[in-house]
């Protein structure tokens, strides 16, 4: 096999790319013949392909959002993307690393997968461009009935309850991006655990992008059914290039009764890449939702998981940390919509901008009129290292029930002289100095995070704070 | 004998106003200095300025710490040479742990370099040991070590906080700002035990403070008295005791060369 092409490892250690290597590379741009294309290849059911054309019709008709990032998002070309890649030996994931083709199970290994799965993890998925080339999961949690597939798999091996779940909470039509999402899918995971069955370790899923101008679409599927719970972890990176990736995904979660489900994201994508993605997740009676977010990578991230409060007693949780350096617009935050009675969520925000990087915070708590005694507290908290930097804040509320308690407070602030001069009054340099403090401004979220997690996050965001990523 | 702390006709301004006018300071080894003096003289200002806060500015003067220009050198440096500032108003870091601040303090003070000019960290057991040990002279609860770094402590944890700092830094000069006021009747006496247990021959103390009670506890050798941003009068401990007596009014009236606008 080739040797790996270094494309730039000057402070994003993930920016390297190999030679393409695929068995079927669709051509440019978006059309009906591509996703009617993609929906044969993968042998689909009809209603498949018909989802996707809803999808395709959907994101053809509607304008591009008119907020965010509406000024990155105007510049993307949907001519030059590429939306289904299919790498060689990709016709289904391998359930051992031997048999990944080489550059892939190359790549992998560079990521530090294989090593982190026999570590801690109890089970992974890997995906390469449009499809996942690995997945594995341990083989008691399979005993158990636990389902955890790849998505395209689970449709071909469990048609019945993809077609009952699918796009139901996001449907084809709910937004722009949901829509091309739904048009182009592929990848992505799809997890079901059954009633009262506890996941201990972690299950993830890694997304990786290796070809230039590539837009990868990948559709995630969480079933977690009553008193079950799973945490669920996701990472992805990307080779830096001088033009521009497209990442929109979709991510349906349904949590039934006394269920939990936890949906850790660590989003380091490179900077050339934009980052759409829908998420959201319905909660039931009793049940617990929580999203951990963190976003560090990507031109342009516009992502705000949801909660959807179904049933009494649901609660939701958003734990968001974005980091945006220079060129970096991070347009992140929570959605909680309390729908029933004694509902509860949270929503806690932290963001930190640096040369000359965009932080948002956009959020919105909507508590329907049945929604009586619910409660919800949003703690959004901006960190700004210099002057060239900025951050806004965007709180939507509405309320339709007078029964609830809702707080709010958000703060901004900028790395104070007197703690900087505090720490090194103490011998340390200024540079770990500011990494202190920045990392204890994200310490409530991170230690939320297993510790490998933890780690992970404050090195990422170390790495970060040392240079302005290419 | 050499100095540990030469001060030489120190200026120091602050938002571009005159605050240090001249300050001329000789501090030996194994020495501990008081300086008393009416709020706003300048006390802070010095310590601040000794330790390098960027705010203040230096007009003009010299300092000197084993033969270094200290004013040259940045404040994580002038830490590293051995200067330790015990703040007035120590300030709180949220997310931070006590622990994990003291120990890369400590590495950063401490470590010894290794061959490749790098400093090596102790091992995070052999500094958890040293830190109880210290945390237990000072009568600190333990839970300390875990609690963000002054946040949320009374007045009195944070300056005992501060003096665990300087026990486990085992500065050359310890400049101490008021680390008495604030503090209970016992835990005067813990801290200045705490402060007393690291006098030795090589290390030098500045003590700032308003009251003489403290110096009961720790023996100056020297008192001075600063006032409108220089030490105007300087003499032996018998100098507190008398300001304790007259107050600062009359001893400033026995000044002759006093009220010229402090040449
Ligand atoms: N940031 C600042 N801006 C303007 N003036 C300042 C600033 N900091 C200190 N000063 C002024 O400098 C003078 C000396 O202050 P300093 O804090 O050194 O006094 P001090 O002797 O330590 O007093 P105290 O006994 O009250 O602690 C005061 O008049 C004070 O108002
Ligand atoms: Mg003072």
């Amino acid at each position: 096999m080739a040797a790996t092409v270094d494309v730039n490892l000057d402070d994003y250690k993930y920016g390297f790319s190999v030679p393409e290597n695929y068995a079927f590379k669709a051509e440019k741009g978006l059309s009906e013949r591509i996703v009617k294309q993609i929906s044969e290849m993968k042998n689909e059911p009809g209603w498949m392909t018909d989802f996707r054309l809803r999808g395709y019709k959907h994101f053809m008709e509607r304008p591009m959002p008119q907020w965010g990032g509406q000024g990155m998002l105007n510049t993307i070309n949907f001519d030059d993307i590429y939306y289904y890649i299919k790498p060689v030996g990709a016709d289904k994931a391998f359930e051992s690393w031997d048999d990944v083709p080489e550059d892939i199970k190359n790549t992998f290994d560079r990521l530090g997968i294989p090593e982190a799965e026999q570590k801690f993890l109890a089970g992974v998925g890997a995906q390469y461009e449009s499809e996942v080339i690995y997945h594995s999961i341990i083989k008691d949690l399979e005993a158990k009935g636990v389902l955890f597939l790849d998505m395209d798999a689970s449709l071909r091996e469990h048609p019945e309850i993809v077609k009952e779940y699918f796009g139901t909470v996001i449907p084809p039509e709910d937004n722009k991006f949901a829509a091309l999402n739904t048009s182009v899918w592929s990848g992505g995971s799809f997890i079901y655990v059954p009633p009262g069955v506890h996941i201990d370790l972690p299950l993830q899923a890694y997304f990786r992008i290796n070809a230039q101008n590539m837009g990868q679409f990948e559709r995630t599927l969480i079933i977690v059914d009553e008193g079950a719970y799973v945490h669920y972890v996701e990472g992805c990176t990307a080779p830096t290039y001088s033009t521009d990736s497209l990442h929109s995904a979709v991510v349906e979660i349904i949590v039934k009764e006394n269920g939990r489900c936890r949906y850790s994201t660590i989003q380091n994508w490179s900077h050339n890449v934009y980052n759409l993605v829908t998420k959201r997740a319905q909660a039931y009676k009793n049940a617990t939702m929580e999203w951990v977010d963190g976003n560090l990578g990507s031109k342009l991230t516009m992502k705000y998981p949801a909660v959807w409060l179904m049933e009494d007693g649901a609660h939701g949780e958003v734990l968001s940390i974005a980091f945006a350096g220079k060129g970096q617009v991070q347009d992140a935050g929570g959605k909680i919509v309390h729908a029933a009675p004694n509902t509860s969520s949270v929503i806690t925000s932290k963001s930190i901008s640096k040369g000359g990087g965009r932080t948002t915070y956009r959020g919105l708590i909507k508590v329907a009129p049945d929604a009586t005694n619910s409660k919800s507290n949003v703690l959004c908290d901006a960190l700004i290292l210099d002057d060239e930097s900025a951050s806004d804040t965007f709180p939507y509320i509405e309320i339709e029930n007078s029964n609830v308690s809702i707080g709010h407070e958000a703060s901004v602030s900028k790395v104070s002289e007197e703690q900087l001069f505090y720490l090194m009054s103490r011998g340390i340099e200024e540079d770990t100095a500011s990494n202190m403090i920045v990392s204890g401004f994200i310490e409530p979220i991170v230690k939320e995070l297993p510790m490998e997690y933890a780690l992970e996050m404050n090195r990422l965001i170390e790495m970060e704070m040392e240079g302005s990523v290419g | 004998m050499s100095t540990s702390l030469s001060i030489k006709d120190l200026q120091v301004s602050i938002d571009d106003k005159l605050i240090l006018k001249g300050l001329n300071l000789e501090v030996k080894p194994g020495e501990v200095h008081a300086i008393m003096g009416p709020n706003g003289s300048g006390k802070s200002t010095t310590a601040y300025a000794l330790a390098g806060h960027p705010a203040y500015e230096v007009e003009g003067g010299e300092v000197w710490m084993d033969g270094v220009n200290l004013l040259e050198l940045s404040p994580d440096e002038r830490a590293q040479m051995g200067l330790f500032l015990c703040f007035q108003y120590p300030t709180a870091i949220p997310g931070i742990s006590m622990a994990n601040f003291l120990r890369t303090s400590y590495n950063a003070v401490k470590g010894e370099e290794g061959e490749d000019g790098k400093k090596k960290p102790i091992p995070i057991a052999e500094f958890r040991k040293k830190l109880l040990e210290k945390m237990d002279l000072l009568k600190m609860d333990k839970s300390f070590a875990r609690r963000y770094l002054n946040e949320g402590f009374s007045g009195g944890e944070k300056k005992r906080a501060e003096i665990l700092q300087m026990t486990l830094l085992e500065p050359k000069v310890a400049i101490l700002d008021e680390t008495d006021s604030g503090l209970d009747i016992d835990a005067l006496k813990i801290v200045s035990e705490g402060v007393n247990s690291m006098l030795s021959p090589e290390r030098a103390f500045i003590v700032i403070t308003h009251y003489q009670r403290i110096l009961d506890y720790i023996k100056p050798d020297y008192v001075h008295i600063m006032y409108n941003g220089q030490i105007i009068l300087s003499g032996g401990p018998e100098l507190a005791l008398r300001l304790e007596d007259e107050g600062y009014d009359n001893i400033l009236k026995s000044i002759p060369q006093n009220g010229n606008g402090g040449n």
